[in-house]
């Protein structure tokens, strides 16, 4: 075990990866030499040479043509798209092709390919460099999405993200990169070293596709949230007074309904949050289904807690982020009525 | 009408509508024979009048002529021409079965026959295939059983697609056939990334792409090149220039502007512009990418310079935007027609052989579409399970999937 921030964590799952198969390769907008705007593959061109870990133009539709290429060719191209922001010119690869190229040719040919992508807010990235559009993607049969909370997380899901055959867009809340953030820009900055999750094993494990985790448990109330929001949640959980349950989903797409609904039939009473926009953000699609599985069980509405239906907006950040104020709100509001 | 100054806005317009008299007079088209061929692995710098002339082979006289002539053998000159036209007489045989209602939709290769198949004879078997989607040929060419093919078309029991594509969107992993996408340009990068894997591993397969040009417009053709030309890809990237794209012809794709062939040349790598009715200037064209490629010199940009005779598919009618007789006057004629003269002019072929040929293929695309009519049709069934249809969505069924398959009680 060794302390890891999330940036060493994904660095050190594709270490671990470049060394095992040797049909991963590493490729992305400045992911090379220079190891990548936020340093998650620093060195590994390095160890690896240049043909497994190289620059690729800017085109992220190329870059995601190119891996489908190459996989079907028998690799297994790990992509980083620079920021979530610049994924769309992208989009068309991702949900035309990569997503049913397994199905449309009736299980011939896949696309064994792993896309990373920083996303969410808190920067000073402004518009362009802060949305979570995990929503969008979530919407798409065919791929898998993925946005982990901590460095130990973040590892074992990207190592199983590589190792599946299936495509997995793989959000990385750039905010956690190195530390844990509750929500509050003015407090003192924390560390990995100080938690649990910071402690990361040094060599290959996978944290399974598909199962959410139970990150604090309680009986009033259930929040389900994921990436920055987990740290958030968890804050405004400890000061609410209430015995809050928080789960962390780390997978998105397949979503762990059992795991969901379980705890909330057992509280009865919900809040979800998310830093996306709220209107059609994944957040509702995880409402509806809790109304499917645990309507005669609720004792009160459920509350979203999302980011306004706005674009992200530079010198209101602290404004658009749903902090631990507005989870404290919905969670008082659920509780009291 | 505004006079045309230069400041006033340019759309482009064909030459001719219906109802006009077509001619392509003004049509630069160079001798057969006229251009030399450079040695495989010369400097894209020096090629550039490749891009806006026309590599030909066969002359008005129907005679194989200059350096290009690939001297096929007349026996490879016969299965060119045998599988061109089991080609058409297939295409025939499903467009006439679509519009009776055994099919949801079609579209035929008439008058690019020999795109597709020479240039499957030029490549290896092994070589990797991103078609688009009237390359149809290349399969014939391969080999690949015309019941398979149909199977397919009718989405019956026996389709390898299960039902999931419309008619002509082929998938042949066996023949190293990429699935076709019915999404236009997205496999143009995709065969490059397939190439750079190829050369990573060392390998001697090469890719070959197809893309139209009214595609090139899109930005996946601008990514294939200019990620084929970064890593030095070992690929063919062919645009077909067929001349129209549904009802836009070729200078709404700014086909007017420059060729589309000399593309290549921004991207520094040779862009051949090819008779694309002219069987041997493909081959020969598509030989001599192919072994650059496996020598190392990177890809090869090829337009193929053809003409769409019919409609772009069966959901349109040709007659609503161009001349019903303009293929008729296409200066380049026919590509069948054009081997079959060069075969007969040798005394390697007669008017005989070819009714012949005809007739023996036409019963076999008759007892083969028999065969797979009693495999089902797409309106009278039996299609793939119903079952089936959530499968492969992944490797492994999720739980929702699962869920929704119980749902509806297959």
């Amino acid at each position: 075990m060794t302390k890891m921030n999330m940036v060493q964590a994904i660095n050190s799952a594709q270490d671990v990866m470049l060394e095992k198969d040797p049909a991963v390769v590493i490729f992305g907008e400045d992911v090379g030499y220079f190891g990548g705007v936020f340093n998650c593959t620093e060195g590994l061109q390095k160890k690896y040479g240049i043909q497994r870990v190289f620059d690729t133009p800017i085109a992220e539709g190329g870059i995601i043509a190119l891996a489908i290429g190459m996989g079907v060719n028998e690799m297994r191209p790990v992509t980083e798209i620079q920021f979530s922001d610049y994924i769309y010119p992208a989009f068309d690869q991702i949900v035309s092709e990569a997503s049913r190229l397994r199905y449309r040719s009736g299980g011939e040919y896949w696309a064994p390919i792993t896309i990373r992508t920083p996303c969410g807010g808190g920067i000073r990235g402004g518009q362009t460099h802060s949305q979570s559009p995990e929503g969008i993607f979530t919407h798409v049969s065919g791929i898998k999405t993925i946005m982990p909370s901590n460095p130990y997380d973040a590892k074992g899901l990207l190592i199983s993200a590589i190792e599946d055959d299936d495509p997995v867009v793989f959000f990385e809340p750039k905010r956690l990169y190195n530390g844990p953030f509750a929500g509050d820009p003015k407090a003192p900055a924390q560390s990995w070293d100080a938690h649990a999750k910071g402690e990361v094993p040094d060599g290959h494990y996978r944290i399974p596709i598909g199962k959410a985790e139970t990150v604090r448990e309680g009986k009033d109330l259930t929040i389900v949230t994921y990436g920055t929001m987990v740290h958030v949640s968890l804050a405004a959980a400890e000061r609410s007074g209430f015995d809050v349950e928080v789960i962390d989903l780390r997978t998105l797409t397949p979503l762990d309904i059992d795991h969901i609904a379980t705890s909330v039939c057992r509280t009865g009473r919900c809040v979800i949050v998310h830093e996306a926009t709220k209107t059609g953000g994944f957040g509702a699609e995880i409402l509806s289904q809790i109304q499917e599985n645990c309507f005669w069980k609720l004792e009160a509405p459920i509350e979203r807690v999302a980011g306004w239906d706005i674009p992200y907006p530079h010198a209101f950040e602290w404004e658009y982020f749903p902090g631990q104020g507005r989870v404290m709100d919905a969670i008082k509001k659920v509780m009291e009525g | 009408m505004v006079p045309r100054n230069g400041k006033n806005l340019n759309v482009p317009a064909p030459r001719h509508r219906p109802g006009e008299e077509p001619e392509f007079d003004d049509l630069d088209i160079p001798n057969a024979g006229a251009i030399p061929k450079p040695d495989v692995m010369t400097d894209p710098k020096a090629m550039f009048d490749y891009a806006n002339s026309m590599i030909r082979v066969l002359d008005m006289k129907n005679k194989a002529v200059g350096e290009w002539d690939p001297k096929m053998s007349a026996d490879d000159m016969r299965r060119g021409l045998t599988d061109m036209l089991t080609t058409r007489i297939y295409d025939d045989r499903m467009q006439n079965m679509q519009r009776v209602g055994k099919m949801s939709f079609y579209m035929k290769s008439r008058g690019e026959e020999a795109v597709a198949v020479a240039q499957a004879m030029a490549l290896d078997d092994k070589d990797m295939l991103f078609p688009s989607y009237r390359q149809q040929g290349l399969l014939i060419s391969r080999g690949r059983d015309m019941l398979d093919m149909m199977n397919h078309c009718l989405s019956n029991s026996k389709d390898n697609c299960k039902g999931r594509q419309l008619p002509i969107m082929y998938t042949w992993r066996e023949g190293n056939f990429f699935s076709i996408s019915g999404n236009l340009g997205t496999q143009f990068c995709q065969a490059v990334g397939w190439a750079v894997a190829s050369a990573y591993k060392g390998e001697e397969a090469i890719a070959s792409t197809w893309i139209g040009e009214g595609t090139t417009a899109e930005s996946d053709f601008h990514h294939g090149m200019t990620f084929a030309a970064v890593y030095n890809a070992p690929v063919i990237l062919n645009v077909v220039n067929n001349q129209w794209a549904i009802s836009s012809f070729q200078g709404i794709a700014g086909g007017e502007k420059a060729t589309f062939a000399s593309r290549g040349i921004g991207y520094g790598m040779p862009g051949l512009r090819v008779d694309g009715n002219d069987f041997l200037a493909v081959y020969a064209a598509t030989k001599w990418a192919a072994e650059r490629a496996r020598r190392g010199g990177g890809a090869t940009m090829i337009e193929l310079f053809t003409y769409r005779v019919g409609g772009h598919s069966t959901s349109d009618d040709p007659g609503k935007y161009r001349p019903e007789d303009e293929s008729e006057v296409w200066p380049l004629g026919d590509p069948i027609e054009r081997l079959k003269s060069h075969l007969i002019e040798i005394d390697e072929w007669s008017e005989q052989r070819h009714e012949q040929a005809i007739q023996e293929i036409t019963a076999v695309v008759t007892k083969k579409y028999k065969e797979a009519e009693s495999y089902g049709t797409l309106n009278s069934g039996p299609r793939p399970e119903v079952s089936s249809m959530f499968e492969d969505v992944f490797k492994e069924m999720p739980d929702n999937l699962r869920r929704q398959r119980q749902k509806l009680g297959v």
